[in-house]
């Protein structure tokens, strides 16, 4: 590593002349400054990747070594994924996670898409007004309106359900909306108008022109919408916290350590199962997640 | 603002009206859903919670007008609430602001970094995607002061470690270091911000002979103080909602079946948390609903502060 900043050749002919020796000391410094800034992101690196390691070994820990403070597993003990899916209901939690977060990815990407194309493409009076209304809804916390939903979904007999979870993002998700309109302010209109002059409508121009045009911009939304999903807490604790036969992963991987186990390594376990699909899909589509991280940041 | 046509006609004949017809019924076509979901999901319930927050609704009977009364409660009379309004307070003021400071030190260590950037922003921003309900029993896991590591690794440096999650005084700043753990999604933001600086401006700060906290100071953070003012604000208003963590953090770490929210000590409840159990747990509802009108109050106060101030938001900006 210390070659990448030493001297040229040529000048060390040059031996012991004061401007060569400033020159070295550059050098060095910048190569301590190097590998400065790698170590501490080194270290940073083991911060934010040690507590997925450390529930990982502890998942696959004995219960007596589970509750002592060594980090290596003597061990192996792999049943005990198996175990989790018989002490606790992990599977039928699984299974209505799914259900739910691919019922809401489906529902937010097809309400989203047309408005958010309306907001960035179309010009009509009240469309800043509208816009104003979607970046609202975005900054809303959702406990100022929990209760008269709550009743509202009681009346219709839907509470106890995921319903109450899914219907709303069949008439748009305003961060998603949010999302894809920064995307499409970014498309050059004279690729629309190009199919407009050939005769398409605005629907067809959506469809044919703008979405394959869009598909980074759908899969980052549309794996923001099955992630928010899937790590929701608060909304199927309101609908379905009474009913534990419609409890998502989150909800019970919150009461799991203390009706289900007091064993660390199951509720590792556990916690591992509910980790799993996001890691595993981060590392496919990290582009996409970061690009969507990127488009609400800064200015589309 | 002036409406203008997508194709533009020298005279308003009468094809051009009836195109204009077609356009509006084509820009409602479209934001029909929206505006369906506007209404039946954003001022409907907005419109209620205002209304119930003046009456003794208990979510079962029919509820009845009792002017302020819920108000005069929130102030004087309910115990937990100042407990709940300090604690939402110091997230906002102590954890926010640490988390926008840690996320932007380690975007900047990202964007000098010349091997492996790429590599090391993937592994800080995969955190920020944990379930929250997830990482929070693994925090406590890791904290807990008798089989975790943590209070090991300081023990090996011969520092005693406190409590954490089990500890009135610990309890937060534990949350904290979990915030901290999920900061990818600002730090990204942050990194992004940062590698638009264009390199110019640093060279010729360098040539009026800036050291490395002037051109901080007066290139780099006018540059992208725009950005870290976005996230500021939506750092807080996370803030004000902050709920699932420490709803988890306590029923974990407190091991008890029946819940104890707050614990230990009422030091981890929120503001949220209070509304929820006021709503959910009391059936006091028209209380709760008094309760999400000041969190409303609060909530679209920062936001206005968003719109006005930050250019992520850009809405005069038109189509290319």
């Amino acid at each position: 590593m210390t070659t990448t900043y030493a001297p040229a050749p040529a000048r060390q002919t040059r031996a012991a002349s004061p401007h060569r020796a400033a020159r070295g000391r550059a050098g060095r410094r910048r190569t301590l400054i190097w590998i400065a800034e790698h170590a501490i992101a080194v270290g940073l690196a083991c911060a934010f990747i040690g507590p997925i390691v450390f529930i990982f070994l502890t998942s696959v820990m004995t219960d007596g070594q589970s509750l002592t403070t060594s980090l290596w597993p003597h061990h192996w003990q792999w049943s005990n994924y198996r175990t989790v899916f018989s002490t606790a209901p992990v599977g039928t939690w699984l299974l209505n996670t799914v259900i739910y977060a691919v019922a809401a990815t489906a529902t937010t990407l097809l309400s989203s898409v047309p408005i958010a194309y309306a907001l960035a493409r179309f010009r009509f009076k009240g469309r800043n007004t509208a816009f104003l209304c979607v970046i609202t809804m975005m900054m809303l916390p959702p406990q100022v309106l929990v209760i008269p939903m709550y009743l509202m979904w009681a009346r219709l007999h839907l509470t106890g359900t995921i319903w109450p979870l899914v219907l709303p993002s069949l008439f748009g998700d305003a961060f998603s909306v949010f999302l894809l309109r920064q995307f499409l302010l970014t498309v050059p209109e004279d690729y629309l108008n190009a199919a407009r002059i050939d005769g398409c409508g605005e629907l067809r121009v959506l469809t044919r022109v703008v979405l394959p045009m869009m598909r980074p911009a759908l899969v980052a939304v549309g794996l923001f919408a099955f992630f928010n999903a899937w790590n929701d807490y608060y909304g199927p604790l309101i609908y379905t916290g009474e009913t534990p036969a419609h409890w998502t992963l989150a909800l019970g991987l919150a009461t799991f350590k203390t009706s289900h186990a007091v064993q660390w390594n199951l509720t590792m376990a556990a916690t591992l199962i509910a980790m799993a699909p996001v890691i595993i899909v981060f590392f496919f589509a990290q582009k996409a997640f970061i690009e969507g991280v990127t488009l609400t940041g800064v200015k589309g | 603002m002036a409406t203008h046509q997508i194709v533009q006609l020298p005279l308003v004949t009468a094809p051009l009206k009836a195109r204009m017809r077609r356009n509006r019924l084509r820009v409602l076509l479209f934001l029909a859903p929206g505006l369906v979901g506007f209404t039946v999901f954003l001022i409907y319930p907005l419109v209620m919670t205002v209304w119930l927050s003046f009456t003794n609704s208990n979510m079962i009977s029919q509820a009845q007008f009792v002017g302020l009364r819920n108000y005069r409660y929130l102030l004087d009379g309910d115990p937990l609430i100042w407990h709940a309004v300090r604690n939402t307070a110091w997230l906002v003021v102590i954890m926010v602001p640490a988390q926008v400071l840690f996320a932007l030190g380690v975007a900047m260590v990202t964007a000098r970094l010349k091997a492996g950037a790429s590599l090391f922003r993937t592994l800080f921003y995969l955190p920020a995607l944990a379930p929250p309900v997830a990482a929070t029993v693994a925090f406590v896991c890791m904290f807990n002061p008798n089989s975790g590591p943590v209070n090991r690794i300081l023990g090996l440096l011969g520092i005693h470690g406190p409590l954490w999650f089990n500890s009135p005084d610990w309890s937060k700043p534990a949350l904290t270091l979990l915030a901290l753990w999920g900061s990818g999604t600002m730090m990204v933001i942050f990194l992004a911000a940062l590698l638009e600086v264009p390199a110019e401006l640093y060279e010729a700060a360098e040539l009026d002979g800036a050291g490395p906290w002037h051109r901080f100071r007066y290139v780099t953070l006018p540059t992208i103080s725009p950005v870290v003012l976005f996230a500021t604000v939506t750092g807080v208003i996370a803030g004000l909602q902050y709920f699932t963590q420490a709803m988890v953090a306590s029923q974990v770490a407190n091991g008890n079946i029946q819940p104890a929210p707050g614990y230990p000590d009422g030091s981890t409840l929120t503001f949220p948390q209070q509304l929820y159990i006021a709503g959910f747990n009391q059936f006091h509802a028209g209380y709760a609903c008094a309760l999400a009108v000041v969190l409303f109050v609060v909530a679209m106060a920062f936001t206005v502060v968003l719109l006005r101030r930050a250019s992520g938001f850009d809405i005069e900006e038109s189509p290319r």
